[in-house]
């Protein structure tokens, strides 16, 4: 009863192309916003913010850029690893080299450099597509790792090898370093999400948008209309690894601190992105957050149940963990190749018909 | 500088021995792509799985022991018995059939008509559920694999390049005798595919699925056949690697390794797969050995796919791959 959109009329184009057209979802927008600004950063305690809120915010972004990449304009990239390396090699970069600076604008610049590395690497694309891309966007992967690991000058010598972020202020709060409380690193993360998912949303449904989906709809077809595909797939790149790029910088210094880039920024943590936009559903914003959610979550509640509840040994519930992700793939992919976001869609239109079935 | 060349000699040869390995994992990718278009990405884990299973027929290890002990608090590790090597490796190629049954049965029945990348990701899945699964299975320490291939350095071949160069060169037998029997498989499946009836057909289905369907063939009785034996060319390169460097995860890795052997080779060629790997072997061996000291080492990482890159950007369909030509 309450889902209803009649009586909700549109009398401007500019209502017509509202993000939420729906006075319900309007409404519900706003309630999620305030809850998560307003609400949550009161509660919020140490626990809560690295187990589930941060991580989930930090690969949301990951997840809406690699999903513009792969949902958007259709070019299949394994390389988010080490464009989240870049990411935050970057922004410890900056950090160190100019501590006056804030570290907002140095996230942002990481994104910059992110974007830059990207396209180098998206020039490929150019020529080959499908498997033969996602293949090379593995050499991405592999190469950016090693030369972070191998060039001292990108760890500034430290003798571990590590990198480890540097105790930085946004109006006199602690945001990184040991000493952070939850709030100011949860808030952080949120602003960045916000601005993020703001600028995909609005991207994705505009000139820009539209070149990417004529491009992975049809490539050839899209590029006799008219379609720059050259143009398409460059900025496709370029945008992608700037979320990308904040999301791994954010990664590096709000939320883990300290970094060993092998580990870290391995080809799992390309794996584990895609599988959050897979899950949560291709082409779609709201989808990259439900993925995301997903693949947080569900280890933590693994864990919670199986270790925690039935006593298991901590490496039988990571197998679990591998077989249950696994499994959870292909049934998407048979079952519902349009993910999570598409079981939302189908419940909405449900709604909306609620109590009668047509 | 004699010295020097019979050293990248040496290198050369280490390499194209390391290429043969790698085009064996390659040969079982080629082999699927080419019967059903699906791209495997679990090969490597396959090889694994593989590798897990015949250690634990071999030392006749309980399955799920670690999971059944977990639950029921019980304490029962092994049965107590030791198979010998070659009927446990029959037994596991007959896991490998059944493994191929359930994928053709759950997976890849619901997923005709899909796009090619949909199918790639369902095999990153796959390998997901299997990397699991096999540890869940068998666990997951490292294990040794013994399954009485020759192991070591080869005095006989030091001997001869001695006398020949005044210089041994050091090679593993085990290199060797994969050499060998990679050699074997290729020249087998070469032969299966060419004068068989099962290989004519799996000709056919490669060519034209509908065409295929049509004369009577059954393609899901194809793709068991080619999961079957892309299972059994996982037993033997999971064989080769257990018994080089143990049974452990990171033979899943050798996965990766085999993606730009076949972007270098061309998809659907099986004298690709060999030649990519032959040329990958070596020239990342070689690229280490002259590069490697001055930029830090550990290029091996990733000059595979730099070279397959920089030689796709000329050749999009790798060396002997077929032209795809598009149309609207």
């Amino acid at each position: 009863m309450l889902y209803r959109e009649a009586g909700d009329f549109k009398t401007t184009y500019s209502e017509d192309n509202q993000t939420f057209p729906i006075k319900f979802d309007r409404i519900g927008y706003y309630v999620i916003m305030f809850v998560a600004f307003l609400v949550i950063p009161f509660f919020i305690n140490d626990y809560w913010a690295s187990a589930v809120f941060v991580p989930f915010l930090i690969y949301a972004i990951a997840a809406i850029g690699l999903n513009i990449l792969v949902g958007y304009t259709g070019q299949v990239s394994l390389g988010t690893g080490g464009f989240m390396a870049v990411g935050a090699y970057s922004c410890y970069k900056l950090m160190t080299s100019f501590p006056d600076v804030s570290i907002l604008v140095h996230v942002v610049i990481s994104g910059i450099i992110t974007a830059l590395v990207g396209v180098l690497f998206g020039l490929p694309s150019l020529r080959i597509k499908g498997f033969y891309l996602a293949v090379a966007t593995l050499a991405a992967q592999f190469f950016l790792v090693w030369l972070f690991n191998k060039v001292p000058w990108f760890y500034n010598y430290s003798a571990s090898g590590q990198i480890s972020a540097p105790e930085r202020t946004v109006f006199g709060i602690e945001v990184t370093g040991a000493n952070t409380d939850a709030w100011a690193k949860y808030l952080v993360c949120l602003i960045f999400v916000t601005g993020c998912a703001w600028l995909a949303r609005n991207l994705t449904r505009g000139t820009i948008g539209r070149t990417w989906m004529a491009t992975r709809d049809m490539d050839i077809a899209a590029e006799i209309i008219g379609v720059n595909p050259l143009k398409a797939k460059l900025t496709a790149f370029a945008v992608s690894s700037f979320f990308v790029g904040i999301s791994g910088a954010l990664f590096f210094s709000v939320y883990l601190g300290s970094v060993e880039v092998g580990e870290v920024f391995g080809i799992n943590k390309s794996f584990l992105v895609l599988f959050m936009i897979i899950i949560g559903g291709l082409g779609s914003v709201f989808g990259s957050f439900a993925g995301a959610a997903f693949m947080v979550l569900m280890p933590v509640l693994l864990k919670n149940v199986l270790v925690g509840g039935l006593g298991w040994p901590t490496d039988i519930a990571a197998h679990f963990e591998l077989v249950i992700v696994g499994a959870l793939i292909i049934v998407f992919l048979i079952a519902e190749p349009h993910g999570l976001a598409q079981l939302w869609r189908v419940t909405k239109e449900k709604l909306r018909l609620w109590p009668f079935p047509h | 500088m004699p010295e020097q060349f019979l050293w990248a000699a040496e290198v050369m040869v280490n390499g194209l021995m390391a290429g043969v390995l790698y085009a064996l994992v390659a040969l079982g990718f080629v082999l699927i792509f080419k019967a059903s278009g699906v791209f495997n990405y679990a090969q490597g884990v396959m090889a694994l799985f593989a590798a897990l299973t015949l250690v634990g027929i071999m030392d006749g290890q309980v399955p799920f022991s670690h999971l059944i002990n977990a639950v029921f608090g019980t304490d029962i590790h092994e049965f107590g018995w030791h198979v010998p090597a070659v009927l446990a490796i029959i037994l596991t190629g007959v896991v490998m059939v059944g493994l191929a049954i359930l994928v053709e049965r759950f997976v890849l029945r619901h997923l005709v008509n899909q796009p090619d990348i949909i199918l790639f990701m369902a095999t990153i899945g796959l390998a997901y559920f299997m990397e699991g699964m096999g540890d869940l299975m068998w666990g997951s320490e490292i294990k040794a694999l013994n399954v009485g291939l020759p192991q070591g350095i080869s005095e006989t071949v030091e001997e001869v390049t001695y006398n020949w160069f005044g210089y041994g060169f050091f090679i593993d037998r085990l290199d060797i005798v994969a050499t060998g029997i990679a050699a074997l498989l290729v020249v087998g499946l070469t032969l299966f595919s060419q004068y068989s009836k099962q290989g004519r057909a799996l000709r056919a289905v490669a060519d034209d699925h509908q065409a295929a369907l049509s004369v009577g063939i059954s393609l899901r009785f194809i793709w068991i056949l080619v999961w079957s034996i892309a299972g059994f060319v996982a037993l033997v390169a999971g064989m080769m690697w257990g018994a080089k460097s143990g049974v452990q995860f990171s033979l899943s890795l050798i996965a990766l390794k085999a993606l730009p052997v076949l972007m270098l080779g061309g998809f659907t060629s099986i004298p690709g797969a060999i030649v990519g790997g032959l040329i990958i072997g070596v020239g990342e061996k070689l690229f280490e050995f002259s590069i490697g000291p001055m930029v830090g080492g550990a290029t091996e990482n990733w000059f595979a796919y730099a070279l397959a890159l920089v030689f796709l950007v000329f050749r999009p369909q790798g060396l002997f791959g077929e032209k795809i030509i598009e149309r609207v």
